[in-house]
């Protein structure tokens, strides 16, 4: 499905990805974990066409399609679906204008028909009990004054709705209290399947306990400096990444 | 982001056509016999050449003492009064038994702009005053309005017609010595539109005037009047659009508003003059001045304005907030690009005890746009519990643009509140990536937080207005902002 090889980028004079390879298959969950400052949201945003990321070497591939030629919208309808780690507001948009337009971008895409406001309001209502997300969110601007667990719901709800086939959920864990914990990662793997693959960046190990991976990496200063099982994970909340970086430093 | 910012600030003037229609003018220049002739034109009553020529003489003196007003922030070339014509009129300008009359050449013209004027095809619900450089070349519905004893036409027909009323409201709100361009306006004007409606009546149907500039090197100096009476409401529009020409245009107008105890006016603008081309060549310079009086017990005036147009705009609807418990009210989206100036704002007077007002200024600048909100809120002496709210937002589209505030405050009782909030921002690289990540095109994404942006001034419009003005923010997403 991705195919990510020497991949360097820069933003603005720096060089924050220093060489990455990473595959993953259709179906698949990697976790990335790594340090603050190392590189995790880069990647994400890299994928994703951020246009304040430059890409100076390597290559992204995406179910064979050369990725870094899209431009970041082409890329969403193509079925790539980033969860923010910082989700943006947008005053005086409301939530509901907001993804209505972009199920509808998405679906005319898909070569699909638009869906009607009533069919809209069906769709969204089934969505948002997944997530457990108050109705009035709907009718209020995209992200304004939303809690912050408000607004990692508001990621995963818009995930859901636009069902896309490569998912990369930037620190959707961080502020959410247990309960939300439980009831994001359950939407999450609503959308786990075979056709469905994901790249979910944590720094916690509890949330791979509800959405349980294939592979983990750590990432460090650019690097992915070492892969493993999901009990990668376990070992790295006990030790740190003290012990890794140790390890593989040259 | 910078590329569909330029495509948005470069998208072509659409009414930038010329009719070819034969006009009478009047020599150019400015002085006592222009200022006659044009009176003659119009068969006005003696007190109101009188008035004009008193007009002419206070303009006279600011001008050779210097007193044109350079408080704005805007720059442009020192203005020769004497360069331009100061009347223009679509031949023959006879008297016209009906509709069916008006020359077709003026019909294709307003039919073009979207307003219609012909009985079969007119806007439902909306009374049209048709105005074409000097004139007032055609009222729609004014047969059906006089029914409820409402009046809507032209100014010149109601010099003739009810010259009491004008006699008795005409630069009752604004003087003709108020500033530099109103004296101008007084002592030039040639037509404009003039509503009244009385006690107790309300407007069943939007009354608009329907602004064309045509001639070349002509200004544009209208008066409107607007009186409702008490418990009267009435809900007015205006627009405005001229051709694209080189040179720059002057329009000063002159609008009046007054409220008598429990009248409501909502004034609402959508004005889109030709702003000059890219370089800032050409464009009209749109120096108007607007107020209302709430003279009356618990009355209320709404200004509501979205400018898009005009290579220089230098206006401030205000309210005199005379009647205790009146209300004063002013939104503004104010939009700027390429090289366009925009010093704009409100002035908002309270007198009467327990007064209210309202602003809401939206500031958008593009290209190398410049905008200044300009502000003034005065709490009286006597207005005692008397509250302001202010709030100016702006937003920057890209960073060759400028947005500057000046709010200023008289308090000069203790009980009465003012608050004032500004922000200033950019469109974010965030915002129009979270945007185009969820698959929305960036042209998509940037009309999106622009609405977004102005949606509490937009909201205040009249629907069709709503529609005309989202257009004109180079939107086109159906119902966004709803
Ligand atoms: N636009 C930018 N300009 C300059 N430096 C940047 C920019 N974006 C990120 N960086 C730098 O790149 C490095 C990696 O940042 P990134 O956000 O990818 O880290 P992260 O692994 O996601 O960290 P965290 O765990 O704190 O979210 C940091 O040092 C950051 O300051
Ligand atoms: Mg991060």
């Amino acid at each position: 499905m991705l195919e990510i090889k020497n991949l360097h980028a820069t933003a603005g004079d720096a060089e924050i990805l220093k060489g990455i390879d990473l595959s993953i298959g259709a179906g698949e969950v990697h976790a990335i974990m790594g340090p603050n400052g190392s590189g995790k949201s880069t990647l994400a945003g890299v994928l994703a066409g951020r246009p304040a990321f430059a890409v100076t070497e390597g290559s992204i591939r995406y179910k064979g399609e050369d990725l870094l030629e899209l431009e970041p919208e082409k890329r969403a309808l193509a079925g790539i679906f980033l969860a923010f780690q910082y989700p943006v507001e947008i005053p005086g948009v409301t939530n509901n204008y907001f993804l209505k337009a972009s199920l509808n971008a998405i679906r005319t895409a898909r070569g699909e028909e638009e869906v009607d406001a009533m069919d809209f309001l069906t769709l969204v209502k089934e969505k948002m009990k997944i997530v457990e997300m108050p109705q009035d969110l709907m009718g209020r601007s995209i992200n304004e004054g939303f809690s912050g667990g408000e607004k990692k719901r508001n990621e995963i709800l818009q995930m859901l709705l636009l069902e896309p086939s490569f998912m990369v959920l930037d620190e959707t864990d961080s502020g959410l209290d247990i309960d939300a914990l439980r009831v994001v990662a359950n939407g999450v793997n609503h959308l786990r399947g075979p056709e469905r693959s994901m790249l979910v960046i944590t720094h916690y190990q509890r949330l791979l306990d509800y959405i349980v991976p294939d592979v983990v990496h750590v990432l460090s200063e650019g690097r992915i400096v070492r892969s493993g099982g999901k009990e990668l994970a376990h070992e790295l909340e006990e030790k740190g990444y003290g012990w890794i970086e140790g390890a593989s430093a040259p | 982001m910078s590329e569909t910012i330029e495509q948005l600030a470069d998208r072509e003037y659409e009414y930038g056509f010329v009719t070819d229609i034969e006009m009478e003018r009047i020599p150019k220049g400015l002085n006592a016999d222009i200022v006659r002739l044009i009176s003659s034109k119009n068969d006005e009553p003696e007190w109101l050449l009188a008035w004009r020529l008193k007009a002419l003489e206070r303009f006279q003196k600011m001008l050779a003492e210097g007193h044109h007003p350079t408080w704005a922030k805007v720059s442009y070339p020192e203005i020769d009064y004497q360069d331009m014509y100061y009347y223009a009129a679509p031949k023959p300008k006879k008297e016209l038994e009906s509709l069916d009359e008006v020359d077709p050449e003026l019909l294709a013209t307003y039919d073009k702009l979207g307003i219609p004027l012909l009985e079969q095809k007119r806007l439902a619900g909306v009374a049209v005053d048709a105005v074409f450089d000097s004139v007032s070349v055609a009222t729609t519905y004014k047969d059906e309005l006089e029914k409820q004893g409402i009046l809507f036409g032209s100014f010149s027909d109601a010099v003739k017609d009810h010259p009491e009323l004008i006699q008795k409201y005409l630069g009752s709100v604004v003087p003709y010595s108020d500033n530099f361009f109103a004296a101008l306006n007084s002592a030039v004007f040639s037509d404009g539109s003039f509503a009244y409606v009385p006690k107790g009546v309300r407007c069943p149907m939007e009354l608009s005037t329907y602004f064309r500039i045509n001639a070349q090197e002509t200004g544009q100096f209208e008066r409107t009047l607007i009186v409702a009476e008490e418990g009267a409401y009435v809900s007015y529009l205006e627009g405005c659009t001229a051709p694209m020409r080189d040179e720059n245009q002057l329009h000063a107008a002159v609008v009046e508003l007054v409220a008598l105890d429990d009248a409501q006016i909502k004034y609402s603008t959508v004005q889109n003059w030709y702003p000059g081309d890219k370089n800032g060549k050409g464009g009209i310079y749109n120096f108007v001045t607007k107020r209302g009086a709430c003279r009356g017990k618990r009355s209320k005036i709404s200004w509501t304005q979205v400018e898009t147009g005009s290579a220089i705009t230098w206006k401030y609807p205000s309210c005199i907030l005379q009647g205790d418990d009146s209300v004063g009210e002013f939104y503004s989206v104010a939009l700027t690009n390429n090289m366009q100036q925009a010093d704009t704002g409100t002035k908002m007077i309270h007198i009467g005890k327990n007064t209210k007002s309202t602003i809401i200024s939206k500031g958008i600048s593009a290209g190398r746009g410049q905008q200044s909100y300009r502000g003034l809120v005065r709490m009286g002496p006597k207005a005692h519990g008397s509250r302001n709210y202010s709030q100016c937002d702006s937003l920057l589209l890209g960073d060759k643009c400028g947005a500057h505030t000046f709010p200023y405050l008289e308090v000069k009782n203790a009980s009465s509140t003012v608050e004032h909030e500004a922000t200033t921002s950019k469109i974010g690289e965030d915002q129009l990536f979270y945007c185009r990540q969820r698959g929305i095109s960036e042209e998509d994404a940037i009309s999106m937080i622009v609405n977004g942006f102005c949606k509490e001034v937009l909201r205040e419009l009249p629907m069709e207005f709503a529609v005309e003005a989202q257009k004109l923010l180079g939107v086109s997403l159906e119902g966004s902002v709803g």
